[in-house]
């Protein structure tokens, strides 16, 4: 059943009042060799039924297996009561609803996660989400062109230990924009950016840095060294970092000694958000006071109505799409305000203690993970540097076929790094967060035993 | 009516221009502009030393309606912006053709400021646009 509110009458009156024979005519103007032909490739539709029957036989197949990929995306336990209260009707909407002011409860729920955010990440200001971590990491590198004024180069320096494809999320949106995106290399004994490689941006105009921390492979960035070598250049500090994580690292507030990160931004997934298909996520963005103004996106304020009651509202409003179009900070952030529910919900519901017991529980299964695979004939860690919940391991043999054998054993092994990173060689990325028992650990570590044994027999 | 005072120069965007007769200009928003603007709550102003050009954006006041550009009238290097307006932004609306000033600016050429409007000018252009 097709849900389109205008009757056949109301389009042919619509089409007659514009004086056009048929609705084909409207797209007249996109020139004939843009347009699609036929749609020849999809198949014919299905009703309800057959649909849901094909949903379950493509659920069936994907198995429980048991998870130790990270990279980006964590699997966390989430408390039932997360989704039970998020999906009540009062909550249930994408966005900050149109007329934002008569929805006085989601408001103020996105007020409290902007203070918790705020908290997390030791930021004077939080907005009311973005759309996911990578361009978070695009807005922030944006922003930081706009609120560094004394910088005219628009050059960033994106250290390759920065999530790959938030790299290249930032790149695709910013670089029409007139923004030069240059790779820092990592040091390949200790996995994380090279201070060295810094010396020769010495003198040189540069807008920002940008610093991940748990780095892409886990391993944690001097974050004091990089940021306080930034500031004391001029040069902003983007932080992009794993909530999670922050119950138990410095926050990007307190990065270096100057007054730490300018703009911290991350993926909101591993608070209350299960792993889905890459997404939908959310992202988050926290700044300075002194920059809130270039900040894109929805911040709530809290304030008093007419009589002295408290009450909450948008704020800072004058430079959003809706009043600057052009000159607004974005056209292309948006709020993922189900998921920041979901995340304020989660977070309430842990508290401190409990995000820290998360954060401590991961980090130790991890290393127990790492320490029982390397026990393992021709698996090695490159990096000795601290991890937080993911490490690289090397293996003596192409990654591909012992994913493979690996999840014929109902294992998913870690994402083959080969062809993001060729120069580590066969390196495998690998994560265990609190949902993995010493069990679940064992049987990976008989698992690739196995595989590798099996892969040097043949 | 809004006061026009006829010391200066002005430019279709609502800008006024003093000559600081030492090779430098004053320049800030009209009475005109702030009335119709609203409370200022957020002001930005150049940094000294930026070259800008005729008509180019070079600050951006902000009311709890909308952020605005401010076009510089002239071209040439800022060399100061005043520096009250960071935490006393309503200067501006108070008084705009004096403490409220945006910028100072050294331009490239001096004789550009008697292409401006005249008090007269601004004054009918004013009348035409219904204030």
């Amino acid at each position: 059943m097709a849900f389109i509110p205008h009757t056949e009458k109301d389009v042919a009156e619509m089409l007659a009042a514009i004086g056009v024979s048929n609705i084909e005519e409207l797209f007249d103007e996109i020139p004939s060799s843009l347009r699609v032909k036929s749609l020849a490739g999809i198949p014919p539709a299905l009703n309800e039924m057959e649909i849901g029957r094909l949903m379950s036989a493509r659920a069936s197949a994907d198995g429980r297996p048991l998870n130790f990929i990270g990279a980006g995306a964590y699997e966390h336990h989430i408390p039932s009561a997360v989704w039970a209260i998020t999906t009540r009707g009062e909550f249930y909407s994408a966005y900050t609803p149109y007329q934002a002011e008569a929805s006085q409860g989601t408001l103020q729920l996105l007020y409290e996660y902007q203070t918790m955010i705020a908290s997390l990440t030791g930021m004077a200001v939080s907005n009311a989400s973005l759309y996911d971590g990578a361009s978070a990491v695009a807005e922030a590198c944006l922003m930081a062109v706009r609120a560094n004024r004394k910088s005219k180069s628009q050059r960033i320096l994106i250290p390759t230990t920065v999530h790959p494809h938030y790299r290249k999320v930032a790149t695709a949106t910013a670089s029409n924009q007139g923004l030069r995106f240059e790779e820092v290399p990592f040091s390949a004994t200790e996995g994380r950016t090279d201070l060295e490689a810094l010396a020769k941006y010495d003198g040189q105009d540069i807008t920002a840095l940008v610093i991940q921390q748990p780095n892409f492979f886990g391993v944690l960035e001097d974050v004091d060294a990089l940021a306080g070598w930034a500031r004391s250049r001029g040069i902003f500090v983007i932080a992009c970092v794993n909530p999670t994580s922050l119950a138990m690292l410095k926050p990007p507030g307190e990065w270096g000694t100057t007054g730490g990160a300018d703009i911290a931004v991350g993926d909101g997934q591993p608070l209350g958000v299960p792993l889905s298909s890459g997404g939908p996520y959310f992202g988050f963005i926290t700044t300075r006071m002194e920059h809130v103004r270039q900040m894109p996106g929805r911040i709530v304020g809290r304030t008093v109505d007419l009589n002295g009651k408290p009450g909450f509202t948008l704020t800072l409003q004058a430079r959003e799409q809706h009043i600057r179009r052009a000159k607004a900070t974005s056209n292309i952030c948006t709020n993922q305000g189900l998921l920041v529910t979901a995340a304020t919900i989660y977070m309430s519901l842990m508290g401190p203690q409990g995000l820290q017991r998360v954060a401590a529980a991961s980090h130790a299964r991890t290393r127990e993970l790492v320490t029982e695979l390397t026990r393992i004939k021709g698996v090695r860690t490159p990096f000795t540097t601290p991890c937080f919940h993911e490490a690289v391991i090397t293996l003596d043999r192409p990654v591909t076929n012992v994913l493979k054998g690996l999840e014929s054993r109902g294992i998913l092994g870690g994402l083959d790094l080969t062809p993001y990173y060729p120069d580590l060689g066969n390196a495998l990325l690998v994560c265990a967060t609190e949902t993995k028992t010493p069990e679940d650990i064992k049987r990976y570590a008989n698992a690739l035993s196995e595989t590798l044994k099996m892969a040097a027999a043949a | 009516m809004s006061n026009v005072p006829t010391d200066l120069r002005y430019t279709r965007t609502h800008e006024w221009v003093r000559d600081l007769k030492d090779g430098t200009v004053e320049i800030g928003i009209t009475d005109h502009a702030q009335a119709e603007l609203g409370d200022l709550v957020f002001v930005e102003v150049p940094e000294v030393g930026r070259q800008v050009g005729v008509g180019e954006p070079c600050a951006v006041v902000e009311s709890v309606k909308a952020a605005s550009d401010v076009y510089s009238p002239l071209a040439g290097e800022v060399t100061a912006g005043n520096p009250e307006l960071a935490t006393t932004p309503e200067l501006v609306n108070q008084d705009p053709f004096g403490a409220g000033w945006l910028m100072r600016l050294k331009p490239a050429n001096a004789a550009m400021l008697n292409e401006l409007m005249s008090p007269a000018e601004y004054e009918s252009l004013l009348q035409a646009e219904g204030a």
